[in-house]
């Protein structure tokens, strides 16, 4: 009996320990909500979305022109990565065993860990310097070659998970490997891979330090692709560090806005992925 | 260990005395299919066919029985190259297809995988609608030269596979979403597609409940009268019911082949007899 009471003491203590470090976990998620949530909404109008920012000591305008341009860096980043990334991702599924293989897959997982201000001066040693010149192009180079590992192992795992059975299906029907592949195997992971790409942009799309030495900023609306270019991160970052308090407000805005963005790309993410699960499932 | 059938009853060409000379009067060579001689496979070092002679009819169904493990499926997918995808594994020996051998170099693997459609024991059709699952094969083998005539076709193969009524009002949605039953129909569908003349089936039924099971034997009995049909089964009732020929494998070796009524009254060996009166496998 007393051993009954013992381990029920045992059980409900492990319970409360798994318990007391969820909370750990979420509290610092839950503060920076928070408070990113209280601050933000306050500076937040749709001025910020439309509207230029305005020098030092008049109060309002917007970030019009960093909005565009990380919505301008993540497309570019995207258009280097994805193509690189998923091509990298269906040689790694498709050929698993060779020795290749295995170095991509090191290099891919080591790329993903390089500090990403490692990845900035990387695109500004070969992207910046030799033009002398900030331009959008260098900040998407950054930007995408750090998607680009990402997106390699996502879609390699999930065309991985892609049932065997497919591929012979296709191939008894006279399909060649690649005809199997591109128009079977990717297609059926297709939706997975699309998941991993918008995590990936969300990812890059918080980015700072890559940013600051490649596109750097610029306080004027452009599209230019060879011209420096603002970015919300960036825009951000030299307003928070600034010491002019509408200037602050105009940060915490920002980062209200970062943040919607990531969440809802996640979202999404999510969204897609429970859908595809539905359909798999029966 | 025979490799020849001698059974007079349908589509006989011109006697040839010497085929068999234990069935006598009887005695005449049909018509050859597949023509396997001496054949042996190998995953790595281990081999797993040893020595299969055996040569399969047109227009009859010739089902493959044995225990689990025995070669079966091995061979069969020998018949379309399947295994030239599982890395290490070799073959010896001769397969003819219609004369030419298909293991010869330089054959057209792709051209060949057409031609022998195959159909597999768990039904793998593709996550796309139920059209697009059937078009396929047309599709990468460049097989319909207009949208009518895909269509067409589609239609042509589903009422081939008994699935046409069934699905023609929602030829668009998910082929996922059909009965496990009506999935491998879909796949007989999608095989026949292509026009082979060779239908490989791997225990195309073990899955199915015994319903949508006599639906595919029903479909095995009708398509015989225009493909040649090899079905790898592990019931031997399936096998009695549906198949002309019946060949019995044995830890990867062919150990009988003759008609199917004969197998299964009055086998020839001994192995046979046991393994199809129950008494191991």
């Amino acid at each position: 009996m007393t051993r009954m009471v013992w381990r029920r003491m045992l059980s409900s203590l492990f319970v409360g320990a798994c318990a007391i470090a969820v909370l750990v976990a979420l509290v610092p998620l839950a503060f920076v909500l928070f408070f990113v949530l209280s601050r933000g909404v306050q500076a937040l109008n749709l001025d910020f979305f439309t509207h230029m920012p305005l020098p030092v000591g008049e109060s309002g305008g917007g970030m019009a022109n960093s909005i565009v341009g990380t919505l301008i860096l993540t497309g570019l980043a995207a258009l280097m990565a994805v193509p690189v990334g998923v091509m990298s991702g269906v040689y790694l599924s498709e050929f698993p065993g060779s020795r290749f293989t295995s170095i991509v897959r090191f290099a891919a997982d080591t790329l993903n860990g390089v500090p990403s201000i490692v990845i900035g001066v990387f695109a500004y040693g070969v992207a910046v310097l030799p033009f002398r010149q900030f331009s959008a192009l260098a900040g998407g180079l950054a930007l995408g070659i750090m998607m680009i590992p990402i997106i390699a192992r996502t879609t390699e795992e999930l065309l991985l998970l892609v049932p065997g059975a497919l591929r012979e299906g296709a191939l008894a029907l006279g399909a060649t490997r690649a005809r199997a592949v591109f128009t079977v195997i990717v297609p059926a992971a297709l939706p997975g891979i699309i998941t991993g790409i918008v995590l990936a942009l969300a990812r890059v799309a918080g980015e700072t330090a890559p940013l600051l030495f490649t596109s750097f900023n610029n306080r004027f609306f452009t599209t230019e692709l060879t011209q420096p270019i603002s970015s919300v991160t960036v825009q951000v970052f030299t307003y928070a560090i600034s010491p002019y308090e509408d200037w602050q407000r105009q940060a915490w805005a920002g980062a209200l806005v970062l943040v919607t963005i990531v969440f809802i790309c996640s979202l999404m993410a999510r969204l897609a992925t429970s859908r595809v699960a539905d359909m798999r499932g029966r | 260990m025979t490799g020849q059938i001698a059974n007079p009853s349908i589509r006989l060409k011109a006697p040839t005395p010497t085929a068999r000379p234990t069935e006598g009067a009887a005695n005449r060579e049909r018509d050859v299919k597949i023509d396997v001689e001496h054949l042996s496979f190998f995953y790595g070092a281990k081999r797993a066919l040893e020595d299969i002679s055996v040569k399969i009819h047109p227009n009859v169904v010739t089902a493959f029985i044995g225990p689990s493990g025995c070669g079966k499926s091995t061979f069969l997918r020998t018949l379309n190259r399947m295994n030239d995808i599982i890395p290490g594994a070799r073959v010896e020996g001769t397969a003819r297809i219609d004369g030419n051998d298909i293991y010869a170099p330089g054959v057209d693997v792709v051209g060949l995988r057409r031609r022998v459609g195959m159909v597999f024991q768990k039904s793998n059709p593709f996550p796309k609608s139920i059209f697009e699952n059937v078009a396929y094969g047309l599709r990468i083998n460049g097989m319909a030269g207009s949208k009518a005539e895909l269509a067409g076709r589609v239609e042509e193969s589903l009422r081939q596979a008994a699935l046409w009524d069934e699905v023609k009002d929602r030829l668009q949605e998910s082929a996922l979403a059909m009965s496990g039953g009506q999935q491998q129909r879909l796949c007989i569908a999608r095989a026949l597609a292509v026009r082979p003349d060779i239908l490989l089936m791997d225990e195309p039924a073990s899955a199915l409940d015994p319903i949508a099971t006599q639906r595919i034997e029903e479909l095995v009995y009708d398509l015989k009268k225009a493909y040649t049909i090899v079905i790898v089964t592990h019931n031997m009732q399936q096998a009695a019911r549906v198949s002309d020929h019946t060949a019995f494998f044995w830890l990867g070796r062919l150990i009988e082949y003759d008609r199917t009524d004969k197998i299964f009254t009055a086998p020839a060996e001994k192995l046979t007899e046991d393994y199809v009166t129950g008494r191991f496998g």
